[in-house]
């Protein structure tokens, strides 16, 4: 009987064209414009130049901004007072300023300035642009002067040699789009039986109540598993991301994930009475997870009292667990430290929402 | 006369109707209070990009006074958070669990090498890739230190290869460099676009699925009414809360706000009206709740996120879509807000933007007029 409700529940969802279309394209769009467009790396920014200073040396400098592959485009200012409105319109992110002294300074082999205005309205890009800047000038002062330090950093980064962001996004992404549709797919069956009415005939049948919510939330477990499947095919594919680590792995995280999370879609859905309060609910419930899950922003990034909230959060271990097999080859007892509490979340879901339905039906 | 005064009364009518509804229905104040005050919350004291506790770790196979003298450099750094050790394998464990971002070696022939003229000593720096924006900061702050390191030594050493040209950076309009600053005006245009394109879009829909756009349709109401009748109460609700997240954002996150008042909400005015009459198109289009939604998602609320660029550098995108966020009213605004607030009265950045938006308004809610008398005929 509990098999003759899923496929029931299978059926609702994908039965009619428009709700096939609206399950399975957006997150495929999503994943599209998402992995090229949630891009934190900074590259192509136009910068302007206000070289005040006739000297061989400082034309050097300014040709090596030109060479830089950070910087797209140079607009030479002409003067100071072209800075303002240079940086208020944002006509680029910064603008070097070079004074007249700056040659004259070198040849005499003092120490020269060169200043730098970055607009804070973009405090992110402007201290990475500003980071290419103080390497550039580094290695202008390397080739300027024989270096009698003696001394390099060398640095190398692990697990993404070339920092590609897509590398970051899509294992990212794989977790996030399948958390979303398993969401949508799990709130909106309820909802709708309960807009329809029909919610109650259901209840009224010889169905237990976990066979209820088994049958509830099944479809959005295999709506969920074949969404992540396919984006995680994506992204190896087309997105050409490495996938280091085991697929066995992933597969049961995926599964243990994507049933907690359609926990969490039955308990919204048990509180909304409407389709329109259900994606409501969803959408409330999804931005501070997808915020606070570390996917946008580092978690340590966050204030210390907020970070305990952070474990509350499904997609936060999702998060880690994907993004580690995909790059970092993660051994299976990380994977295991991180399922551990999914398990314990998904359990209290279920057992709340089932525990509502049985109210229900008393 | 008559007849306008007609169009009047029946124009309030369905405005009292609308609004009753919102009231009536839970789901909206949810989304025009509750949401924005978490959202707010979130941006304003959760979410932020500024690293100030960067977790690295140190590995010290040399303990020369060379290699203690750069430990102190590494540490003093108000950015860092050093993690000491002798052994990489340590480290490795560390960086593959994520608790460390990165890590540095000073090699055990490191002071060695630096006395001999033929070899440059060398110090590793290895960072979690994985996390790309963040290994950008660990090359950064590390080589910040490095640097300082390096004048310190030239100081104590006579000038010996001390660094000619210096740069100071100087970050104009937000000086102490808070992402919250910018990472607020762009709550403020999610706020907006959800309650605009998303709720207005599931309203709509609604009608149309139950069927009630066919009999309010069938009344005397004309096309232009029937419209206003629902922008209107949304638009109020809009801006009201448009207030309540500018009085929030100033008085509790002292956002500084340096352009004017009026400014402000004319732009949140006309960028609210683009945003109301997308999401009346797209429920005049879809006509379904779950399909109106989901397009509300993708072409409304994912744009106001992702592609409007207060997260997300637009000019670092692909071509293509950086060309797609200049269709994104959601784009103009943030730019609009986070002048206004951090900037001032920019009245040529500012003119431009506010073109845009009430191109896009006009071009949508024409779109829908025309719509609308279709279903008629």
């Amino acid at each position: 009987m509990i098999k003759a409700l899923i496929i029931k529940e299978l059926l609702a969802v994908l039965r009619d064209k428009k709700s096939r279309i609206s399950i399975l394209i957006p997150p495929l769009v999503q994943l599209a414009i998402f992995a090229f467009a949630a891009t934190l790396d900074v590259k192509n920014v136009p910068i302007g130049v206000l070289n005040r200073d006739s000297g061989k040396e400082a034309f050097e400098l300014v040709q090596r901004f030109r060479g830089s592959p950070f910087f797209n485009r140079i607009v030479h200012l002409r003067g100071v007072e072209e800075i303002v409105p240079f940086i208020e319109n944002q006509k680029g992110v910064m603008v070097v300023s070079i004074d007249e002294e700056f040659s004259r300074r070198l040849n005499r082999s003092q120490p020269a300035i060169v200043q730098l205005i970055l607009d804070g309205r973009k405090s992110n890009t402007a201290q990475i642009v500003a980071g290419y800047t103080s390497q550039i000038v580094r290695q202008f002062n390397v080739d300027y002067k024989i270096p009698e330090q003696n001394a390099a950093l060398i640095s190398r980064n692990w697990f993404n040699p070339n920092l590609i962001y897509v590398w970051y996004n899509i294992p990212c992404l794989v977790a996030v789009l399948s958390m979303l549709t398993c969401l949508v797919v799990t709130t909106q069956s309820v909802a709708r039986e309960r807009e329809l009415g029909t919610f109650d005939q259901l209840l009224v049948s010889p169905l237990l109540p976990w066979q209820i919510v088994l049958g509830k939330i099944i479809p959005g477990i295999i709506v969920g598993m074949v969404e992540g499947t396919i984006m995680l095919l994506f992204g190896i594919f087309l997105f050409q991301v490495p996938f280091t680590g085991s697929f066995l792995y992933f597969f049961i995280s995926l599964l243990i994930f994507v049933s907690a999370m359609s926990g969490v879609g039955l308990f919204i859905s048990s509180l909304s009475r409407t389709q329109q309060q259900a994606m409501l609910g969803t959408f409330v419930f999804m931005m501070p997870a997808v915020l606070l899950s570390g996917f946008a922003t580092p978690i340590e990034n966050m204030p210390k009292i907020l970070q305990p909230v952070t474990y509350l959060i499904p997609l936060r271990y999702m998060l880690v667990i994907s993004k580690g097999l995909f790059l970092k080859q993660i051994p299976l007892s990380l994977v295991l430290e991180r399922l551990g509490p999914l398990i314990v979340i998904g359990i209290v879901n279920i057992v709340g929402a089932t525990l509502f339905f049985k109210r229900r039906m008393e | 006369m008559e007849k306008s005064r007609g169009g009047f009364l029946r124009l309030r009518g369905l405005i009292r109707k609308e609004s009753r509804e919102i009231v009536r229905d839970p789901s909206s104040i949810l989304i025009s209070v509750l949401l924005p005050l978490l959202l707010l919350f979130l941006y304003g004291y959760g979410v932020s990009l500024d690293i100030n506790h960067l977790s690295i770790g140190l590995v010290l196979e040399d303990t020369s006074p060379d290699a203690i003298s750069f430990t102190k450099a590494l540490t003093d750094s108000p950015y860092l958070e050093v993690k000491i050790a002798r052994d990489r394998r340590e480290m490795e464990r560390k960086i593959l669990e994520g608790s460390i971002r990165g890590f540095v070696v000073v090699p055990s022939y490191f002071s060695q090498f630096r006395y001999r003229e033929d070899v440059i000593a060398p110090l590793q720096v290895i960072a979690d890739g994985s996390e790309p924006n963040t290994a950008n900061f660990v090359l950064n702050y590390t080589e910040g230190a490095f640097q300082n390191w390096l004048t310190q030594e030239a100081i104590s050493s006579d000038l010996r290869g001390f660094p000619l040209v210096q740069i100071s950076p100087r970050y104009w309009y937000n000086e102490e460099l808070k992402s919250r600053f910018f990472l607020l005006s762009g709550a403020l245009a999610i706020i907006m676009t959800l309650i605009g394109t998303l709720l207005t879009g599931l309203v709509v829909a609604r009608e149309w699925e139950r069927g009630t756009m066919e009999s309010l349709l069938a009344t005397p109401v004309t096309r232009l009414e029937l419209i206003l009748g629902k922008v209107i109460p949304y638009f109020v609700l809009g801006m009201l809360s448009m207030v309540l997240c500018v009085v929030i954002s100033v008085f509790v996150f002292s956002l500084p706000l340096r352009g004017s008042l009026f400014y402000l909400f004319g732009v949140a005015a006309i960028f609210l009206f683009a945003a109301l009459s997308i999401g009346l198109f797209i429920s005049t289009f879809a006509k379904n709740q779950v399909i109106a939604s989901q397009i509300a998602i993708i072409v409304g609320f994912m744009p106001a996120y992702i592609l409007s660029g207060f997260l997300f550098e637009i000019l670092s995108m692909p071509l293509p879509i950086r060309l797609l966020t200049y269709l994104m009213p959601a784009r103009y605004f943030v730019q609009s807000l986070q002048t206004l607030f951090l900037v001032g009265n920019v009245h040529e950045l500012l003119l431009q933007n506010v073109l845009y938006m009430l191109f896009f308004g006009l071009f949508f809610f024409s779109l829908t007029y025309i719509n609308t008398k279709k279903r008629l005929v």
